[in-house]
């Protein structure tokens, strides 16, 4: 298709009866026609014609793209195999020269010689940690706020202003909320300690940065509270897509609020409810500004725990002797992840349309056959 | 019978408002959430920084011009506070006008045109959507500096033109908004096809333009990844860089100002969200029902 013969794919007759040849001809001729068509005519004929200029209006979009996103892409691949790095001593480029899998493997085996036991694992884990100890709250509360907000039995009037209060740290710039809990949480007199030492709760103020749990636990904590409301209003749009008379219909049939929760809600809202989960994966996956500007040093600490994939890419390339070669293939690790996270999503949303049609098609001999 | 009618009723009602209680306690507990810690980040601008220290205080104190005038001789050392925020500003503007433009242009590409590969361009549109600009970035960055536009506003502006998720947007609510007669007719009274896209497709777009304008310019504002890997020198620095700075040694000292600035990076996009929440919830329970 691409080998040359853009005319026959530009320049093709309008659609008559059975002509579905492309033919090449001379662009003026075509123009002419058209424009005399246009002078003359009202034929349906002429708006195929015009599909040509939808290439002119994608032309933009695909061309920035291919700059600015997939030649990057191609060239974080190459640099993965190469290497490339700053002699600290001499402050000197060496590289970037093919060398093959080394990269790989200074990633993949550590220098104890097990498997996955690298800063790069240990990152990534921290990543996925993190991500599920915000996300798992947040899918579970973002429900329950969604079910209440749709309940037609127990109304909630000020919603309107619950919404908007929630899903509001959402905008707010993340590297500003992140250096706002870096205060609050400061040591020894942020508000937080001095909340918790005038309560009792704390016999003198803790150090939160020193302690891998609490700050991967104020990390998520960040996550779950910016990201939350965003959820509910995402969750409420898919229950108010549930048709009305799903709800009725278990009503009349006497099921209980919980029942009609957990056979219509839940099973309606999988779609939803898988989209956010992969949506939320992919994007915790690059977690960086929260992380990045938490702590005090801002290389995840406390001893790297809260170092993310991405914090470690850019540790990797942009600090130190700037390996660039072993950043990519980190990169490239990132990359694989997250596309298996994004063909999980594409393969759900593809498949289910067809699925939908064969049960209703099916559903539907069953019906014939029973009439019969 | 009646009256026991009566009182299971009386109790499905005392349900009811029980059940009611407890969830806006619940909701105005999460709202509180929600806002204390930038109530705090509000007193706390207005006090001295030995206050700060002593104790918490949830009533605002008098010092804000103080803090303020700290803030702005700290930055006026280096780069003054304005030259952040005009930085942040022309990017954002930029990209939010060609993420917008350039997307809802694709989208009308796909929709109204059914040339060949029109289908194949909306799956690639689509895949591409999930992929975050993260995992190419050490080649993005190499790339730019290859170009010589290291240190440029380019890098941060001109990529905005291929935002899948905006063209997905778009193609939504063109589907619904737009109905392909219309063309038809614009071409019928010899509008050219740009001429029909821009006076015709664009203003009947506008709801969608509005809300994914608010929505590119939120992200460019707020973006900290790409800026942080690509601006070198301090005067083209953003406002979220300005914030990184602010962790450092230079105002570490002093908690007012740190708390000044704070305020000062948030309060534009507080009014921006009070004004516009309406459009903003409204868009992000579209945008979610991709279905």
């Amino acid at each position: 298709m691409l080998d040359g013969t853009a005319a026959q794919i530009f320049e093709r007759v309008p659609n008559t009866e059975n002509c579905q040849m492309p033919v090449a001809r001379p662009r003026a001729e075509i123009f002419r026609e058209g424009c005399e068509k246009m002078a003359n005519t009202k034929t349906k004929r002429k708006t195929v014609e015009y599909s040509r200029y939808g290439y002119f209006f994608i032309a933009p979009f695909f061309i920035v793209f291919a700059i600015f996103q997939l030649w990057p892409l191609i060239y974080t691949m190459g640099l993965a195999f190469c290497e490339n790095y700053t002699d600290t001593m001499f402050n000197m480029e060496v590289g970037p020269y093919f060398n093959g899998l080394a990269n790989f493997k200074t990633v993949f085996v550590g220098n104890d010689g097990r498997l996955f036991n690298t800063y790069t694992f240990q990152s990534l884990w921290n990543t996925i940690i993190m991500w599920l100890m915000n996300f798992l709250p947040q899918i579970l509360l973002a429900l329950i706020l969604a079910v209440w907000f749709t309940d037609t039995r127990v109304k909630l009037k000020a919603q309107g202003a619950y919404k908007i209060l929630t899903f509001m740290p959402n905008i707010i710039t993340a590297a500003t909320i992140s250096v706002l809990f870096y205060k609050l949480f400061d040591f020894p007199n942020g508000p937080i300690n001095q909340v918790l030492t005038s309560w009792g709760v704390l016999s003198q103020p803790y150090n939160f940065f020193l302690s891998k749990w609490a700050t991967r636990g104020i990390v998520s904590f960040i996550n779950f509270w910016m990201w939350y409301g965003n959820t509910m209003i995402v969750l409420t749009a898919g229950v108010l897509g549930i048709s009305p008379s799903l709800f009725e219909a278990a009503r009349v049939d006497g099921a209980s609020s919980w029942q009609i929760f957990k056979s219509v809600t839940l099973p309606m809202l999988r779609p939803i409810m898988l989209f956010t989960l992969v949506n939320s994966a992919i994007g915790g996956l690059q977690m960086y500004d929260i992380p990045k500007l938490l702590t005090t040093s801002g290389y995840g600490d406390p001893d790297y725990t809260t170092r993310t994939m991405t914090m470690y890419i850019r540790d990797l390339a942009f600090t130190g002797s700037k390996q660039m070669g072993k950043a990519a293939a980190a990169s490239l690790i990132l990359f694989v992840v997250t596309l298996f996270f994004s063909l999980v999503l594409f393969y759900i949303m593809r498949d289910k349309d067809a699925i939908k049609e064969k049960k209703a098609i099916k559903a539907a001999q069953k019906a014939r056959k029973g009439a019969k | 019978m009646a009256k026991q009618n009566n009182e299971m009723e009386g109790g499905l009602h005392a349900r009811i408002l029980g059940a009611k209680i407890f969830r806006n306690v619940i909701c105005i507990f999460l709202c509180f959430l929600s806002l204390i810690p930038f109530w705090i980040m509000i007193v706390n601008a207005t006090r001295t920084s030995v206050d700060i220290q002593q104790g918490l205080s949830l009533i605002p104190s008098h010092y804000f011009m103080e803090n303020w005038a700290k803030l702005l001789y700290q930055c006026s050392q280096q780069v003054p506070l304005w030259k952040y925020m005009t930085n942040s500003l022309t990017i954002a503007v930029f990209s939010t006008v060609f993420t917008v433009y350039f997307s809802t242009m694709t989208a009308y590409g796909v929709t109204v045109y059914k040339f060949k590969g029109s289908g194949f361009a909306w799956a690639f549109i689509m895949a591409i959507m999930m992929i975050p600009v993260q995992v190419s970035s050490i080649g993005f960055f190499r790339f730019m500096y290859g170009l010589g536009l290291g240190n440029n506003y380019l890098p941060l502006i001109i990529p905005a033109i291929a935002a899948p998720s905006t063209v997905f947007f778009m193609r939504q609510y063109m589907q619904s908004a737009l109905p392909l007669e219309i063309v038809d007719a614009a071409r019928i009274d010899g509008s050219r096809e740009f001429n029909t896209f821009n006076r015709i497709a664009m203003p009947l777009m506008k709801p969608a333009v509005a809300t994914q304008c608010i929505f590119a310019f939120i992200a460019s504002w707020n973006n900290f990844y790409t800026p942080s890997m690509l601006l070198s020198s301090q005067k083209k620095y953003t406002l979220p860089m300005f914030v990184q700075m602010m962790r450092g040694e230079r105002f570490r000292s002093d908690h007012g100002i740190i708390y000044v600035g704070l305020v000062v990076c948030i309060m534009p996009i507080f009014v921006v969200y009070f004004i516009l929440s309406k459009y903003i919830i409204a868009g992000v329970a579209l945008g979610g029902v991709k279905e």
